[in-house]
């Protein structure tokens, strides 16, 4: 296990009578990616705010290397930040924005230009030294931040939903630029996003958060694979989630039917929520499947397509790629490793149900262009 | 309609801008009649140079004006800043008490100031308290609304995560105010600065009840002047005066459309960045 | 925050030296002149200056009016100019509110004297010289002239703010010219009209001097008065009460001019 770096213990944060974080308890290790991952005001921008020290925790501690520095000045932190929209310096150039950190610690001259030199050739911003910022691409704006702030050599570098100003394109290669720079530095980065494609494609760590706390703390694939409720399972891709009853370990019961799973440790009779993600369910002739429904919707992706079929009332989303139109009769097989079974929590109920489907996929497209204001 | 509104507009820039031609004609004329036309000279302005009363009030003036603006300047920014991160409600509060000296007819803060003096100096029995302090004070309170007037727009269009970065690259507070964000809201801070001084050069009405007879500024003595006859190098300092502004408001105006077209140039790129999602 | 001591200074010296003078008012204008004791005589001989009050408003009301009339097309016309031209359009309205009202006024009587500058041209011509001075109508006059950039600059503000799209949507759902005029730009425009009429109102009301310079004694102002108690007759207690009573009558006023504004803000929004 690798060590620790930054320990946040019990922290709270109050606005007002707005509690933005609930006593928060989290463990950073050292040379790690970890993403925080909500949604909007769910604390992530005000923990990365913390860490970095420009707003005081209403009570708790943030430790650093064992050292509280909870009480420490942003200015004598040795982590730096990237912004959202990069809060680059317009009334300086690209050379000037970069050797901004190293002129106020009053390095020499010369280890400042070398330094900012080795910086603008590892983000491919050589040739751009003196260009004003207003002139730069939003892409080169963000290569300039990152730059600005690698170059102090901080132990952590935290990044604040940094591509979210970004098309699409560019985000996805950004995407893998930060991964590579995160593993060429060898620091800590700590990324706030409340976009889940990102946090699963960069971190090593993905923390889970909402109304100010901690739901889940996993890597990628724990997270998808295994949420921990039903928030999870729907904020972290599709998933369909059902109301069930654990009859015993391995056995889970649900639209009156028995189901084999892999899951155990559960209460006899205790009833639970059950997701089935949609591209794990096989789509088979009628007469062959485990339940049975007719399809209401169909919708072309591309590579799949989303279908909606209703079984008794509650509606699935299946992804597949064979074209099965409205109105026909289908069956659907279920292998035990394609059902999760999760504890009920206070989200159950909540998410899971793709009856207002459209409308549904609407909101979920929206929330995650407008930003996050936090 | 819209021609007769272009008519209208070109009739309103004769009408504002005559009275100043015939002042500045008549700095020209010989004749000592501002209605008549006389010989062209330049004696007016030969002759205003060698009044050294004359001078004398425009250098105070000139005192008044610098130093009241270097306080209301240096003050208004800074409370400027602290505003912005004030409560709501405490921010309509002090806003409020801002407005005062603005919508409160010159005359009445005039009168209230010289009261005040005048109340102050019984209590600390002095004869006559009235002159270049009182005089200063007054122009720094009404100097300081413009300031913060024009500050603020600037400071809360700033994003507040510059001071953030400043401070994140090892900037301690003070040190992120004038390496960043002073950087920001200069145009603010030399727009309320000009303000400031043409509205403290030029104010007659406050200055008038709150000075006394040890400390005297131009506008003041005009006023004492045009009571008699008045004497024609006074229009070759208006006219001077004139140009000195012209070339403010020009100053003024090149810096704001240069932050305006940066910008602006700003806001296309983070479109052409971002346009798209 | 510990930013508090940021703006201190500043709420100590606006408390000091705009609330505390205030304060300072009220209590001259409650206090008689030679024995300070507590007293309503200040505001109750104020009745004798009626007239003058009255006639203070009213040239004031007129001269705002006037203001609006003139100043809105004005406004309106630089909103439509380009960018550049607007800017330069602005600076020259704001250039002559920078330059000595005393003697710009002053050369107003240089223009409107009984041998000045208009009426000899009208004499040249053959023509019997007019009485442009030393009547309401040149304190008007006087009024407009040097008040209507505080009417424009604002009006100017709230018109260039409006999006043009929305004379081009109002023309969309079939309103004529003056109709989009006067449901979409006029209404949009109230705040302009209302902040144009408390600025060119509040100067006009408590001016002084240029009743002096360009009326006659039958149109002395409130200004005038106040000005001579401090600085004539001496009598600072019923100068602070005028005073007092002047700031009284212009909030009623501003007040009034606000509601007929807003209300009409909301018809119109309604609509």
């Amino acid at each position: 296990m690798a060590a620790e770096l930054i320990r946040l213990k019990d922290l709270v944060m109050e606005f007002g009578n707005e509690r933005v974080l609930d006593s928060m308890n989290l463990t950073i290790e050292d040379k790690k990616f970890l993403t925080l991952l909500g949604p909007s005001g769910c604390g992530k921008t005000t923990t990365l705010r913390i860490i970095a020290g420009f707003q005081k925790p209403t009570s708790g501690e943030v430790y650093f290397d064992g050292q509280p520095i909870t009480d420490l000045p942003p200015y004598k932190r040795p982590v730096n930040t990237v912004f959202q929209n990069y809060a680059l310096f317009p009334h300086l150039d690209v050379y000037d924005n970069i050797a901004f950190g190293l002129r106020i610690s009053k390095l020499p001259e010369k280890e400042i230009d070398r330094r900012v030199g080795e910086m603008l050739a590892s983000v491919s911003l050589k040739g751009f030294e003196n260009r004003p910022i207003a002139s730069l691409s939003g892409g080169q704006q963000q290569r300039v931040a990152i730059a600005r702030a690698l170059v102090n050599r901080p132990k952590v570098l935290l990044l604040d939903e940094p591509l979210g100003a970004l098309d699409l394109r560019l985000r996805m290669d950004m995407q893998n630029e930060l991964k590579q720079i995160q593993q060429e530095v060898g620091i800590t980065f700590v990324y706030v996003t409340h976009d889940q494609e990102e946090a699963l494609s960069m971190s090593d760590t993905v923390v889970v958060m909402d109304a100010g706390k901690i739901l889940q703390i996993g890597t990628p694939e724990d997270i998808y694979n295994e949420p921990a409720n039903a928030f999870v399972a729907d904020f972290i891709g599709e998933s369909n989630i059902l109301d069930g009853i654990m009859l015993e370990d391995y056995k889970v019961k649900m639209f009156g039917q028995e189901f084999t799973c892999v899951d155990k440790g559960f209460e006899k009779n205790e009833p639970v929520d059950v997701v089935i993600r949609p591209e794990d369910i096989d789509i088979v002739a009628a007469d062959a499947g485990h339940l049975c429904g007719t399809v209401t919707n169909v919708i072309f992706k591309g590579v799949h397509y989303d279908t909606i079929v209703d079984f008794k009332g509650f509606k699935w989303l299946i992804q597949t790629t064979d074209y099965y139109p409205v109105d026909s009769y289908i069956g659907i097989q279920l292998n035990p490793d394609d059902i999760h079974v999760m504890k009920r929590s206070e989200y159950s109920g909540l998410y899971g149900d793709y009856s207002t489907f459209s409308d549904e996929y609407d909101d979920i497209t929206n929330a995650d262009e407008s930003a996050d204001e936090e | 309609m819209r021609k007769a509104s272009k008519v209208i507009t070109v009739l309103v820039f004769i009408f504002l801008y005559f009275p100043i031609v015939i002042l500045a004609v008549a700095s020209f004329s010989s004749g000592s009649d501002i209605a008549v036309f006389k010989d062209f000279t330049f004696s007016r302005y030969a002759e205003l140079f060698k009044d050294s009363t004359l001078l004398n009030l425009a250098r105070n003036s000139a005192i008044i004006a610098i130093v009241s603006t270097i306080i209301a300047t240096a003050l208004g920014t800074t409370a400027a800043v602290g505003i912005n991160r004030m409560s709501k409600k405490m921010r309509g509060l002090v806003m409020g008490m801002t407005n005062i000296p603005i919508t409160n007819p010159d005359i009445v803060t005039g009168v209230s100031l010289a009261l005040m003096f005048a109340f102050t100096g019984t209590i600390l029995k002095l004869n006559s308290v009235l002159g270049f302090w009182t005089l200063l004070i007054a122009h720094v309170t009404f100097n300081l609304p413009y300031v913060i007037l024009n500050v603020m727009p600037r400071i809360s269009q700033m994003d507040p995560n510059l001071t953030d970065a400043a401070m994140d690259l090892g900037c301690t507070p003070a040190k992120a105010f004038f390496k960043v964000t002073l950087h920001e809201i200069m145009p603010g801070v030399i727009a309320g600065a000009l303000m400031s001084f043409t509205m403290s050069l030029d104010d007659f009405v406050i200055s008038y009840f709150v000075t006394g007879f040890g400390f005297v500024t131009l506008p003041v003595e005009i006023y004492n002047y045009t009571k008699k006859p008045i004497h024609p190098k006074v229009y070759a300092l208006f006219t001077l005066l004139f140009l000195v502004i012209l070339i403010l408001m020009i100053v003024m105006n090149i810096l704001q459309s240069r932050s305006e077209s940066r910008r602006e140039k700003m806001h296309i790129r983070a479109k052409a960045a971002g346009g798209e999602v | 925050m510990k930013r508090r001591w940021l703006t201190a200074p500043y709420i100590i010296w606006m408390l000091l030296f705009t609330i505390v003078p205030l304060c300072i008012v009220i209590y001259f204008a409650f206090t008689d002149s030679v024995t300070g004791a507590f007293t309503f005589a200040n505001i109750v001989s104020i009745l004798d200056y009626a007239s003058i009050f009255l006639r203070s408003i009213w040239l004031s009301v007129a001269a705002t009016l006037l203001c609006l009339i003139i100043g809105y097309p004005v406004a309106y016309t630089i909103a439509q100019c380009k960018p550049r031209t607007q800017r330069i359009l602005q600076m020259l309205i704001m250039l002559p509110m920078c330059l000595s009202f005393l003697l710009r006024t002053l050369a107003w009587v240089a223009l409107l004297e009984d041998t000045g500058i208009l009426n000899s041209l009208i004499t040249s011509i053959g023509l019997k010289p007019l009485p442009l001075i030393r009547n309401s109508g040149a304190v008007i006059l006087g009024m407009v002239y040097n008040y209507l950039p505080y009417m424009i600059l604002p009006l100017y503000s709230s018109i260039s703010k409006i999006n043009p799209k929305l004379m081009e949507a109002a023309a969309d759902l079939g309103c004529s010219r003056r109709q989009s005029f006067t449901k979409v730009i006029l209404p949009l425009s109230m705040p302009g009209i209302a902040s144009g009429i408390t600025m060119v109102f509040v100067p006009a009301v408590s001016t002084f001097y240029i009743s002096q310079k360009l009326g006659s004694p039958g149109t002395i102002m409130v200004g005038d008065v106040i000005e001579s108690q401090f600085k004539g007759a001496y009598n600072p207690n019923l100068g602070a009460a005028m005073s007092l009573i002047l700031l009284i009558l212009i909030f009623i006023c501003i007040g009034l001019s606000n509601r007929v504004t807003k209300q009409h803000n909301n018809e119109e929004v309604t609509l």
